[in-house]
């Protein structure tokens, strides 16, 4: 397997492309890639305090380091979430690439900050985990970019992530969340800028880049995801994308072109909507948000039943 | 050759030579799903492993949607 651009031996093949490339050629790819993203979605400008959120996987360790190798001031924001070894490890994971090249990691801890974490919050809460989970993650991403004074959160959302939760939204007619799946959430309402510049690269891609460039992530999946449904969504891509490659980048960018404008009276109607929480003061619908609501019953003291005597 | 599969963790013994393609089609996975990395060296489809490669198929799909 010969590399497309110099013709050299091939590391990879990228099938959607049609295109195989070396190590060199690959790792230019992924970098323009992203600064193409970067570019076509105005995400990011060079004097931005920027703020990635890092989980210790291969995506978020990735866009870390092509965002620094492209010139921006990126500090990294490690959330631990109390899923037991798991959670140990990707932390070992995020500390060891920010020693490794001098960068900053703010560091937030659930179980130490907030009183729980995920497992019991979730049941608590009867939630799923990944839910739970996420709510919590969109919460302090929030709060962190807030407090440090940073003015975009960046996550690692690749292609293969957005393809599968546009098929989730698709499916259920989700609104006013697709109205919100965009590679860019302008700062409003208490929310700061986010964005996600891998949205022009795949999963296998960002584990490839990873390698190719030494970076040690965990590559264990997390034990809460196991069986969710975004998991069987990307399988079920998975297997339209064998058949016909380019598939999940027709339907992801297809949609961005064609489809999110007619959705975004939804999810403005919900946005407009939005209050101070009294508790927190975070952005929310109600009187009080969904991670204070989590956060209460997480930490509530079971009602002991006494014996009458 | 040791090939090395995560989730779950576990080791098998395969007899080479093999290209990484075959040996993926006898796993039953799909190409999309993994990297093949002999030692520290990513491989392409075509790569033809021998009996004394250690072999890691990594798989490379995550599942947190947030």
């Amino acid at each position: 397997m010969k590399c497309t651009v110099c013709k050299g031996p091939a590391v990879i093949d990228v099938r959607r492309a049609n295109a195989n490339f070396c190590a060199e050629h690959f790792l230019r790819l992924c970098r323009d890639q992203v600064a193409r993203a970067i570019k076509d979605f105005d995400m990011l400008s060079p004097s931005d305090r920027v703020l990635v959120a890092v989980s210790g996987g291969k995506d978020s360790l990735a866009v870390w380091d092509i965002l620094l190798q492209l010139g921006y001031q990126v500090d990294g924001l490690y959330l631990g979430l109390g899923i037991g070894e798991y959670s140990e490890s990707s932390g070992t994971f995020a500390r060891a690439f920010a020693a490794e090249r001098g960068l900053h990691l703010v560091e937030v801890d659930l179980p130490t900050d907030h009183g729980f974490d995920i497992p019991t919050g979730a049941k608590a809460a009867k939630r799923v985990p990944c839910s739970a989970c996420g709510l919590s993650k969109r919460h302090l991403f929030d709060e962190a970019a807030r407090t440090g004074g940073y003015d975009v959160v960046v996550t690692g959302h690749n292609l293969d992530d957005e393809a599968a939760v546009l098929f989730g939204n698709v499916l259920h007619w989700q609104a006013d969340y697709l109205g919100r799946q965009l590679p860019v959430l302008p700062a409003r309402h208490g929310f700061p800028k986010k964005v996600k510049p891998l949205v022009r690269l795949g999963e296998r891609e960002m584990a490839a880049y990873c390698v190719l460039r030494g970076i040690d992530y965990i590559v264990e999946e997390c034990p809460m995801a196991a069986g969710n449904k975004h998991l069987g969504y990307k399988e079920a891509l998975n297997a339209i994308e064998a058949q016909s490659p380019g598939s999940k980048h027709d339907f992801y960018f297809g949609f961005l072109a064609r489809a999110s404008h007619r959705f975004t009276a939804d999810s403005e109607a919900e946005q407009r909507a939005l209050v101070a929480c009294e508790r927190c003061g975070a952005p929310t619908p109600g009187d009080v948000c969904a991670f204070c609501k989590l956060v209460a019953r997480a930490t509530s003291v079971p009602v002991e039943l006494g014996r009458r005597s | 050759m040791k090939v090395r599969l995560r989730n779950p963790k576990r080791e098998l013994e395969v007899q080479g030579p093999v290209r990484v393609h075959a040996l993926l089609d006898r796993l039953e996975m799909h190409r999309d799903t993994v990297l093949v990395i002999v030692g520290d060296t990513l491989v392409p489809g075509d790569a033809l492993l021998e009996d004394d490669d250690e072999v890691e198929i990594r798989p490379v799909i995550s599942g947190g949607a947030a």
